[in-house]
């Protein structure tokens, strides 16, 4: 055990822990931050990511020792009760199914927006390709954070993701 | 209120309703900095909380109390006994409900599947939530307006004929200004209202339901409730909840299938720190600590000495389909028979035969099994994602062997379940390690573990024949499958729940399993379609365990059929969708002539929509890397029909097959949500592409080998379609008919996928794969096998 001091969503916080501990038993337990969630302990889902430094990183696998920075997690985006842009788009497009994955795939997009404002289909695609969703969003994730970039860039949103036809016959 | 309700706001309801509903002293909710308060319960004031204390008697469905809360405010709060697998069905029992109580939709809540605190309407399962349970909700709070208006009529002294009520508030339609509000009638107050029916799908009041055209807020894409609180953080899940005292359980399963436990070393994780206790009984092993981490470390290092079985429990999965063909079957369905497929296939122009399989295939939840158990105050309070809260109520309570009073189940959100916590192992774990600790003990699974030991939706082989006349007419079909099934976990069962097996307990007569026919509404004048379940060696504490997983055999089942139908189709020369149309418009005596009509109504809607054009498959093999194809393959599902066409590329270098665009045409009946609606059907079809390209349980002979998501790989951002059309076809021949009613919709999508997707793979290519998944690998050894 020793004490570790941690930066989290604009707060300092110190723990005496053991400081091979991974991140993710620290936020969720010592912290009561529960946006970033246990999805396989083996950094392979994504479910657990938070920001560090502004970028995505799986908690899971994180040493709390090894966290220099600021970490921020999704309960750190929205600013002064305002959600940020993703989080507002995940809304309009209606997201999640479950969503038990979408902490990751929310905190994922925004760094890729972040380091690249305006992706392509094919950036969105490789830049999100390692968060899984086993609801399969994936189309509407997709969607979102293009909605999310183009009012970040000040363009109108976009139309919803289908091109959805109601037929009432 | 605002229109999104979040869990606090139904923390405070619910505690509120308990408070008058017991008339007991007052409630005292205590909070304290590192515990997180549940969304129905406060564990930590047993003493003070009547709720808490329990026993937990069962909400009674045939009082409207138990269903519909008036609060003083004029809004209302509605108790259903359904749970949320991630379809937004909240939000729809909301806007049902709303509809037919006259209330605004924004000033109502929902409590959902809570085993003390909503009647027992079975939880989810079975896509029924609108088609079944939404009746009764809709029935009881017509009822309580009902009830209302005839209260207004005394209050204001006038004919409840004379009166008018919208949102919540009644008037006098002479004199508008005498009015009164629900919440000034009933607010805080009981009903005391007694309704009928034999059972809780029949509860009805004696008021009637509203006809569609009276329908506002049914049929309008209202935002779910439930995505807010996803997307800032601030929801509560099962795996969140935390209790004054509780600690940290991880089991430690044997390292091959049917192991026998010969002896734990204790003194492995003694030391280390924050241990608490290894539990053990028969070959069920948990170490607990004080830390989540730390019982995660401790698992890892308990010294555990397992016997290995003498005999090997089940074949190599590359041997699987092998071994199913030449297995003694464990029981025989009754063939479905119409006239006589071995006759006419004697007689036919041309016979075409096939064999399909479908590998075991798992639920593998992004999360793990979870829950949290309770066991203050000689109660068992059980937080958990349970899909069916109400069956492990009653399966813990058998388990433990302690009155069903005893023990509630606190629903609350998780990952998609689908069938998996319909066999809610953790739950059981959390309570047998609770009672054994006298401390609330949170289980979790890990990844590997899951995994490897979730429920799996069984493997099938199918043998198919068919003959056609020399006009290429379809006149014989026979059908025969197997289903590797037997032993099929039941829902939440005390005797066959994991644990139960590692402990020894064996059901006296294990479940039969299922086998399973298609679904379609072809006219085939000679048809038989057989079933048969087979086992594996090893049927008690196997990982190979199969459960319900989406509409369990639907998948494997619809790959077979409308995949040999496009073979058929092919035979005869003839355009894929034409050649259904055909077998749907052929004349038969049987009186399937509705579904019928909706089936033709979905095969041509979704043909329009992807601009279908008319020629048989395959189409000329192109000459560059990437080969284009189309595919179309169509189902039921109880009284839903969808038709689905997949356009995929198929990259003949790589083997890859991409699915570039899909299009569903989708019948469920009455739409209450169509944003929500296209949200499963989009999703439910993907899920579909994952198995069709990636899914696939592999085991060696002792054990499973895809056990995290590299050696069990899914649908990734990768695979993402570029387009999804969705066309909602509210097919009934008489839309204007007042009792239009709403079908299911959470699994018929999944159903027609695999086949669109090889159909396509066929027209791209000329190659017809008949073993799903379609990994790369295995593509691109047929296309090499075939020359393409």
């Amino acid at each position: 055990m020793s004490k570790i001091t941690l930066k989290v969503n604009g707060g300092t916080h110190t723990l005496d822990i053991d400081p091979s501990t991974p991140l993710l038993y620290i936020l969720r337990n010592d912290l009561g931050l529960q946006g970033p969630r246990f999805g396989c302990g083996l950094g392979q889902c994504g479910a657990c990511t938070v920001l560090i430094n502004g970028v995505a990183t799986r908690s899971c696998i994180t040493a709390t020792s090894a966290v220099k920075s600021e970490v921020t997690t999704l309960e750190g985006l929205a600013k002064n009760g305002v959600l940020h842009p993703l989080q507002q788009a995940w809304i309009d497009e209606q997201v999640p199914q479950c969503g038990f994955c979408q902490n990751g795939q929310i905190m994922t997009a925004k760094a890729l927006l972040d380091k690249t404002p305006n992706p392509t289909d094919a950036q969105i695609r490789e830049g999100m390709a390692r968060t899984l969703c086993r609801c399969m969003t994936y189309y509407r994730i997709q969607a979102a954070i293009r909605r999310a970039a183009n009012v970040k860039a000040g363009v109108k949103a976009a139309n919803g993701p289908a091109m959805v036809t109601e037929v009432v016959a | 209120m605002t229109t999104f309700t979040n869990i606090p706001k139904q923390i405070e309801e619910e505690l509120s309703r308990r408070n008058f509903l017991r008339s007991a002293g007052m409630l005292v909710v205590s909070l304290s900095p590192l515990v997180t308060l549940p969304q129905t319960a406060s564990a930590q004031t047993p003493a003070a909380s009547p709720r808490a204390a329990g026993p937990y008697p069962d909400p009674n469905y045939k009082q409207l109390d138990s269903w519909i809360v008036i609060h003083d405010d004029n809004t209302a709060t509605f108790y259903v006994g359904k749970t949320d697998c991630g379809q937004g069905t909240g939000t729809s029992f909301r806007q049902m409900m709303s509809d037919e109580l006259d209330i605004a939709y924004n000033k109502t809540s929902l409590i959902m599947g809570s085993t003390d605190v909503t009647v027992d309407q079975g939880g989810s399962g079975g896509s029924d939530a609108i088609q079944t349970d939404g009746w009764p909700m809709r029935r009881v709070a017509a009822e309580a307006r009902r009830v209302l208006l005839e209260l207004a009529s005394q209050r204001l002294g006038t004919p409840v004929d004379q009166l008018a009520v919208s949102d919540a508030v009644i008037t006098v339609k002479a004199d508008p200004s005498k009015k009164v509000t629900y919440g000034e009638l009933v607010g805080g107050k009981r009903f005391n209202v007694a309704l009928t029916g034999n059972n809780v799908d029949a509860t009805t009041g004696v008021a009637k339901v509203k006809t569609v055209q009276e329908l506002k807020f049914v049929g309008q894409s209202l935002p779910r409730y439930d995505i807010p609180p996803k997307v800032d953080g601030s929801l509560k899940w099962a795996v969140d909840v935390k209790a004054s005292g509780m600690v940290h359980a991880r089991n430690v399963k044997p390292p091959v299938a049917g192991a026998k436990l010969i002896s734990i070393d204790e003194s492995s994780v003694r030391g280390l720190p924050a241990f608490v206790k290894v539990v053990s009984k028969g070959n069920y092993v948990a170490v607990v600590c004080e830390r989540e981490e730390q019982a995660i470390n401790a698992s890892r290092q308990l010294k555990v000495n397992w016997e290995k079985p003498a005999t090997a429990p089940f074949p190599a999965s590359e041997d699987l389909f092998k071994y199913m063909r030449s297995a003694k079957p464990t029981s025989v369905g009754r063939p479905v028979e119409v006239g006589n497929a071995d006759a006419a296939l004697a007689g036919a122009a041309k016979v075409i035969e096939a064999e399909y399989d479908v590998p075991f295939q798992g639920h593998t939840a992004i999360s793990p099994a979870h829950a949290m158990a309770d066991p203050s105050n000689g109660q068992m309070t059980i937080y958990s994602n349970d899909m069916k809260s109400y069956g492990m109520r009653n399966g813990v309570a058998q388990f433990l062997g302690i009155p069903r009073e005893q023990v509630r189940v606190v629903w609350m959100e998780g990952p998609q379940g689908y069938g998996r916590t319909a066999a809610d192992d953790a739950g059981f774990e959390a309570a047998f390690l609770a009672k054994e600790l006298g401390r609330p003990v949170r289980v979790q699974w890990m990844r590997q573990e899951e995994t490897a030991w979730d429920t799996k939706g069984p493997a099938f082989t199918f043998k198919m024949r068919g003959g056609l006349d020399a006009q290429g007419n379809l006149v014989a079909y026979d059908y025969d499958s197997q289903a590797c099934d037997y032993n099929h976990v039941g829902y939440n069962e005390a005797d066959t729940v994991l644990i139960a097996q590692l402990m020894g307990i064996r059901k006296a007569t294990p479940n039969a399993g299922g086998g399973d026919r298609p679904s379609d509404m072809y006219a085939i004048p000679n048809r038989r379609m057989a079933t048969q379940v087979v086992s594996l060696p090893l049927i008690w504490e196997t990982p190979l365990r199969t459960g319900n997983l989406r509409d369990p055999n639907g998948p494997q089942v619809t790959f077979a059929a409308e995949s040999f139908i496009d073979e058929l189709a092919a035979a005869a020369k003839a355009d894929p969708v034409e050649f259904r149309l055909r077998l749907l418009n052929a004349s038969t005596a049987d009186d399937a002539q509705f579904k019928r009509a909706r089936s033709i109504a979905c095969v041509k809607a979704a043909a329009a929509a992807y601009g279908w054009d008319t020629r048989p498959s395959p189409k000329p093999v192109g000459s560059g890397n990437i080969l284009t194809g189309r595919g179309i393959a169509y189902s039921f599902r109880s009284q839903t029909v969808v038709a689905e066409i997949a356009e995929v590329e198929v990259n003949r270098k790589t083997g890859h097959v991409w699915v570039k665009r899909l299009v569903c045409a989708h019948d469920c009946g009455l739409v209450i949500n169509p944003q929500s609606l296209r949200g499963t059907v989009e999703c439910g079809m993907l899920h579909s592409v994952s198995r069709t390209l990636h899914e696939e349980v592999t085991f060696d002979t002792e054990k499973v080998t895809s056990t995290d998501w590299t050696s069990h790989p899914t649908l990734t951002h990768m695979d993402a379609p570029a387009k999804i059309d969705v066309v909602l076809v509210n097919g009934d021949p008489n839309p204007n008919r007042p009792d239009l009613p709403h079908y299911g919709a959470g699994e018929t999508t999944c159903k027609p996928t695999l086949a669109a997707i090889a159909n396509a793979i066929y027209d791209a290519t000329g190659v017809r794969l008949r073993r799903v998944p379609f990994r790369d690998a295995r593509v691109l050894a047929a296309l090499k096998a075939a020359g393409v």
